[in-house]
């Protein structure tokens, strides 16, 4: 900043002294976090795509042979379409539930909570604290035959005399909502809790009615993180196969159950093709929502 | 206070009345009487925290008063929700919608009353506050000058009955301020409309407002004109917040007339051992003790014994130059007193008479019609800023 400057341009800072080691510096503080990404991301994605395309009659024990075989994608989705679809229709139904519990309770968070706001969050992430499978394990007690809700259910009739809950495509949602909830949240929050005070003040000013300013103002504004939401709870939802197996029955399983089952049975290149599929199916879906969302900015 | 009751026919005049905003544990407005005629450009003058926002934001009904109606000619607007007040609000950070184009956060008030139509009247309305041109933008490409505009024109595109400007200029730079001072003026004088101008600027509201009210700990100290205000300061605060005073201790001594005569005699004041005289007109109280006021600019020092150039009138004796403070239009004299006080004299710098020195023996003149005579009770330091110039 030494040398005079001819004008009091804000604009663009003059270059700095030395810009080209001040580059280095730069590519040695991304150096770490490349190293991860390539040692665990682009190494395994390289070798789960060239895996889709071994040859199918090898084994673990035998070996297998690099044979281009593209037919194992065409033979994956010839057999797994029907858990392929189901996964994203369990995913969206999730996703889609995890917004309408979610939106609410973060906007209560962000606007309403006042000096409980920081024990409501903390009470958001507290099931943390205990593990996954522990969490979804519960589920079995709360929705079990003979537990306390399904009894509830029967009485009111809302259920039928053997109806259940428990391994139904319901229990699975449900579980899926549960866990992903938070990743709902959050996001949420964040996007909320930016809102100034004052712009509703000023729709207020400007002839908007409370749900108008909220529809004008308020959601537009909550988008980024409702975006952030959506892909977070969705995402994971679409390759999960936890709460499929432990709240579901044969006739909901997910694609991730298959993927499971393939792996352990040794079939890794079916595996591996159907996980390909799978990764590439919600690229695309993430791609074609954001550009519709119009938030381009956030990825 | 002194309150003068604006005269004529009040066809849509905004009237405050007994309007009082309690808070937790203190009183933002209390018991305010107000009426802004219709079409005039109306400032609520005063220090931060006086309740002027709170004020206004009653009347955006942004904020439930406690006690008291506030009525738009024949409507009690009082309880009314906020979007569904004939007013709108030029908001002090403007609240411009940041995910809306200029254009979309111009048309918004338009649109919500479900027009339709809006091209045109956006495209005028930024024609109006010069921004012809960046309807496409969204307001974070702007700068601060520009923001504030499309504030003014997102509020005036609704033609409310009485506009509110919550110290609108406040987050611009100096330059910029007298700019838009001009520019709000001009505007208002365009469209005809009712403006509340809230402030804790006294050049802005000067500069700006046809009627002045100067608020202070929630309420109106003194209401009128300008000129009025500044001339003739009913307490203590106007004289010390709207510009600068010298206030002396005196005593009535003569000429009170105990409401007689009527024909604005002057007042006879002991000020000091010297005698001084006062204006009745200009005189708040015109018995016993009184702080005898004079506004700096109005001083003339001349040197000790010597007559001043022009004939004033009033006259202290013995002072000491303490202090000179060359500011370019005028050069402004600190005068150490006989007994203790400091006054101040500005002094233009026309040419015409040579700069006094630091330790220069001076006389103070004045005119008596430049004489203002306040309540003794009063703090005589009341309104004033620690940062004032």
């Amino acid at each position: 900043m030494a040398g005079p400057l001819r004008t009091a341009e804000p604009s663009a800072p003059p270059p700095a002294p030395g810009g080209r080691r001040g580059g280095l510096s730069g590519y040695l503080l991304l150096l770490p976090g490349g190293v991860w990404l390539a040692l665990f991301f682009v190494v395994p994605t390289a070798t789960l795509v060239a895996t889709s395309l071994y040859d199918p009659s090898g084994s673990l024990q035998l070996g297998y042979r690099m044979t281009g075989h593209v037919q194992n994608y065409a033979d994956s989705l010839q057999d797994y379409a029907p858990q392929l679809v189901r996964s994203f229709v369990y995913a969206g139904t999730a996703t889609l539930a995890c917004v309408v519990l979610g939106f609410p309770l973060a906007y209560a968070i962000a606007f309403k909570a006042g000096r409980w706001k920081n024990l409501m969050l903390v009470a958001v992430i507290a099931p943390f604290f205990t593990s996954f499978l522990v969490r979804t394990l519960s589920w079995q007690y709360i929705l079990g035959d003979n537990e306390a809700l399904v009894s509830f259910l029967r009485a009111v009739r809302v259920l039928g005399e053997d109806g259940h809950l428990l391994a139904t495509p319901f229990a699975v949602v449900t579980g899926l909502t549960y866990n992903f909830l938070p990743f709902m949240v959050l996001p949420l929050y964040a996007s909320l809790e930016k809102i100034d005070h004052r712009f509703l003040e000023a729709a207020a000013d400007l002839y908007s009615s409370p749900f108008t300013a909220f529809r004008t103002v308020t959601l537009p504004l909550a988008m980024p993180g409702l975006v952030a939401g959506t892909l977070l709870t969705f995402i994971p939802s679409a390759g999960d196969y936890i709460n499929s197996e432990l709240l579901g029955n044969p006739q909901t399983r997910m694609v991730g159950n298959e993927i499971q089952d393939l792996f352990a049975a040794g079939d890794y290149p079916t595996a591996s093709a159907l996980s390909v599929t799978l990764m590439a199916a919600i690229v695309l879906l993430v791609f074609v929502y954001v550009r519709r969302s119009g938030t381009e900015e956030l990825v | 206070m002194s309150q003068e009751s604006a005269p004529q026919g009040a066809g849509a005049d905004l009237v405050l009345s007994g309007l009082t905003k309690r808070f937790a544990t203190f009183t933002a407005v209390d018991d305010l009487d107000l009426r802004v005629p219709q079409g005039s450009f109306f400032a609520l003058l005063g220090p931060s925290g006086c309740g002027k926002t709170t004020t206004l934001r009653m009347v955006a009904g942004l904020e439930e008063p406690t006690a008291g109606t506030i009525t738009l000619g024949t409507d009690d607007i009082t309880h009314l929700k906020p979007y569904k007040r004939p007013v709108n609000t030029v908001f002090q950070s403007y609240a411009l919608f940041p995910h809306l184009s200029i254009a979309a956060n111009v048309a918004f008030g338009l649109r919500r009353r479900g027009r339709k139509q809006v091209a045109e009247d956006v495209e005028r309305m930024l024609d109006l506050v010069e921004l012809t041109g960046l309807a496409d933008r969204r307001p974070a490409q702007l700068s601060g000058g520009q923001q504030q505009r499309v504030a003014l024109a997102r509020a005036l595109i609704n033609q409310p009955r009485v506009l509110l400007l919550d110290e609108p200029l406040g987050a611009l730079d100096l330059k910029l301020r007298r700019q838009m001072q001009i520019e709000l003026k001009r505007i208002q004088t365009e469209v005809g409309l009712t403006f509340v101008h809230v402030t804790h600027d006294q050049e802005e509201a000067m500069t700006m407002a046809d009627t002045v009210a100067v608020m202070n700990a929630g309420r109106i100290e003194q209401l009128g004109p300008p000129e009025v205000l500044y001339e003739c300061p009913a307490t203590t605060f106007v004289a010390n917040f709207l510009g600068q005073s010298n206030l002396v201790a005196g005593r009535v001594v003569g000429g009170s007339g105990v409401s007689g005569g009527g024909d604005g005699g002057d007042v006879v004041l002991d000020v000091h051992g010297a005698t001084v005289r006062a204006d009745r007109a200009r005189a708040v109280v015109a018995q016993g003790d009184v702080w005898v006021g004079v506004r700096p600019e109005k001083v003339v020092l001349a040197p000790a014994g010597v007559a001043p150039p022009e004939p004033a009138g009033n006259c202290l004796r013995g002072g000491v130059v303490s202090d000179v403070s060359f500011v370019g239009v005028s050069t402004q004299y600190l005068v150490r007193m006989p007994w203790g006080q400091e006054l101040t004299a500005f002094s233009q710098n026309s040419g015409h008479h040579e700069r006094l020195r630091t330790g220069a023996a001076v006389d103070l003149h004045w005119s008596p019609a430049h004489t203002f005579c306040l309540d003794a009770s009063q703090d005589a330091a009341a309104g004033v800023e620690p940062e004032d110039r």
